[in-house]
């Protein structure tokens, strides 16, 4: 027997129930330039070795991460990941185990989730954090929702250096909610316009730091402006090792704090998966209101340590479409690398490596300031920093990996058109060896 | 004073201009152990149907709909801090919502005692 699930009379009873005439009027709203007229112009067939050898040579054209001088972040950092953390995400109970939707049978699962959790909470200065998020720019906004929905107010405030990444991904969830976003400009100078834009309307203030350009910022006195205003701070950080070092958001007085947590286990991939970090104060309103999973601890009939999956109520496979979020899953494969190379690192650890990382930082900020014609426009930075060349940021990347050097994002990437054409954003992590810096110093005094 | 019902397993006691709305104990079973209830602000104004307020046991969350039009004069506050007296006293302590009554004659729609009986067999 064939395993034909739908026959074409079950396919044309659920096209008349729905209205649509066909398949492809489902698809209408994909642009016709964008639909592929004829097939994929590919061999009919290929012997195995012969693919190996196109993909082989295809793939030598990159330039991987691993195998340059590297200087690349702007949201996605590479760090080294001890590889007991490869070696146990891969045991089989965690591998192949989804979300647990009988949670409770999973109890190494919902263990795991917990320290995540803890973890979290820790770093970020918070009281409770959940299972974790997609990745960083959902947290983000996700956590914008969320504020709405505490406040009851339909107005978020960005601040122009939030990564312009995460302020489209916040623009896409809260357009369908009436959610009115509004972005200060992306300004090299301060976030102080953020306190002009916070009014009695404010639902939140979202403020990155260490921001896209690397920049620190203490948000306290932000924290205190928008909370006489009724409205919640969300802050956002894209590079978690930062938090061994810098003041935590929940020092500053944040309500919610998101970020990326892929600095920490998971490694650049190919852009993902990754893992978000969702953290918030302890209130009763705050917890019910917040997105994703929660594993909590108890105790059995017996009175031994047991977990939980709690407060499932908000979540989407029991509330539907009043559920807090539409995520009612989690990260769970990375949010566990991430415990566990947390756990390996420690507090202590922890601390180690983020001042290895900003002194590697400090040190390539001063061999590149010290070419003639750049411009260092950080002042208290972490492992990141912004430079101003003499010529356009895009060109002398592109000269840089022609020398060897993949030497960070030019700003016009990310902000098209923003006027920020001659800026560079430059990262540095404990991978980057004296040798490399060396390179970097070298390479762009050629190109410039 | 007059107790009527809603076929979504509402209870509404009148009292003079205003009424009291809760769930029954019949719904308060069926949802199970309730663990939290989200209440409206007062000053709400509400028409027939209108979500109201939410029950959250852990098994499940169902929305609390006004039974007639009105105006949220008062909440049971207690709720929030002890969802479970919904389980415990469902048809007295667990009320919900105290209403001003905006059209007396919207009650005549409702179940009597009697006629709610049948409903839940």
């Amino acid at each position: 027997m064939r395993y034909l699930p739908l026959t074409d009379a079950d396919r044309s009873e659920m096209l008349a129930t729905i209205g649509v005439k066909s398949v492809d009027e489902l698809f209408s709203d994909v642009p016709k330039s964008a639909h592929l007229k004829e097939p994929v112009d590919l061999p009919a067939h290929a012997t195995e070795l012969q693919v190996e050898r196109i993909m082989g040579k295809l793939a030598g054209k990159n330039v991987a991460a691993s195998s340059v001088p590297f200087f690349v972040g702007a949201g996605a950092y590479k760090h080294h990941i001890p590889s007991t953390v490869d070696h146990l995400i891969q045991r089989s109970e965690f591998l192949t185990a989804y979300t647990p939707y009988q949670p409770e049978i999973s109890q190494g699962t919902l263990q795991t989730l917990f320290e995540f959790q803890t973890q979290v909470a820790m770093m970020t200065g918070m009281d409770v954090a959940n299972a974790s998020m997609y990745d960083g720019s959902t947290a983000c906004g996700e956590a914008v929702l969320m504020a709405a929905r505490i406040t009851r107010r339909k107005k978020a405030v960005l601040a122009g250096s939030l990564h312009p990444h995460y302020a489209d991904t916040t623009k896409t969830l809260a357009k369908y909610l009436d959610i009115n976003v509004v972005s200060t400009e992306a300004s090299l100078t301060s976030i102080d316009a953020l306190y002009d834009a916070i009014d009695d309307e404010t639902a939140c203030v979202v403020v990155q730091t260490p921001d896209v350009f690397g920049r620190l910022h203490d948000i306290t006195s932000l924290s205190e402006k928008a909370h006489a205003h009724g409205a919640l701070v969300i802050a956002v950080f894209t590079e978690p090792v930062s938090l061994g070092l810098v003041k935590s958001p929940g020092e500053m007085g944040a309500d919610i704090a998101v970020g990326e947590g892929q600095s920490i286990g998971v490694g650049l991939n190919f852009g993902g998966p990754y893992v978000g970090l969702l953290a918030c104060k302890n209130d009763r309103n705050f917890i019910r209101n917040m997105p994703g999973r929660l594993a909590g601890e108890t105790v059995d009939a017996d009175g031994r340590r047991g977990f939980v999956l709690t407060l499932s109520t908000r979540e989407q496979h029991i509330r539907r479409e009043k559920a807090t979020s539409n995520i009612c899953t989690n990260s769970g494969l990375c949010a566990l690398a991430f415990t566990i190379h947390m756990t390996l690192l420690g507090e202590k650890g922890l601390r180690t490596l983020a001042r290895i990382n900003h002194e590697t930082a400090c040190d390539l900020a001063d061999r590149l300031s010290a070419i003639d014609g750049v411009d260092l426009l950080t002042d208290a930075f972490f492992n990141e920093f912004a430079l101003r060349l003499p010529k356009p940021a895009a060109g002398v990347v592109d000269a840089l990996v022609d020398k060897g050097v993949l030497g960070g994002v030019p700003a016009s990437r990310l902000y098209p058109g923003g006027g920020l054409d001659d800026v560079l954003i430059v990262a540095a992590t404990e991978t980057c060896s004296d040798d490399d810096l060396a390179a970097f110093e070298a390479a762009l005094k050629e190109v410039l | 004073m007059t107790t009527k019902y809603t076929k979504d397993h509402e209870w509404i006691r009148v009292e003079g201009d205003e009424a009291v709305v809760g769930v029954t104990p019949y719904a308060a079973e069926q949802l199970g152990d309730v663990v939290f209830v989200e209440l409206p602000d007062v000053g709400k104004s509400v028409t027939p149907g209108d979500e109201m307020a939410v029950v959250e046991s852990v098994k499940a969350a169902s929305e609390v709909y006004a039974p007639i039009s009105g105006e949220v004069v008062g909440v049971n506050d207690v709720l929030e801090g002890a969802p479970q007296t919904v389980n415990e006293s469902a048809d007295k302590d667990g009320w919900f919502v105290r209403l001003k009554i905006a059209d007396k004659s919207e009650l005549d729609a409702l179940m009597d005692e009697a006629a709610y009986k049948a409903h839940i067999g």
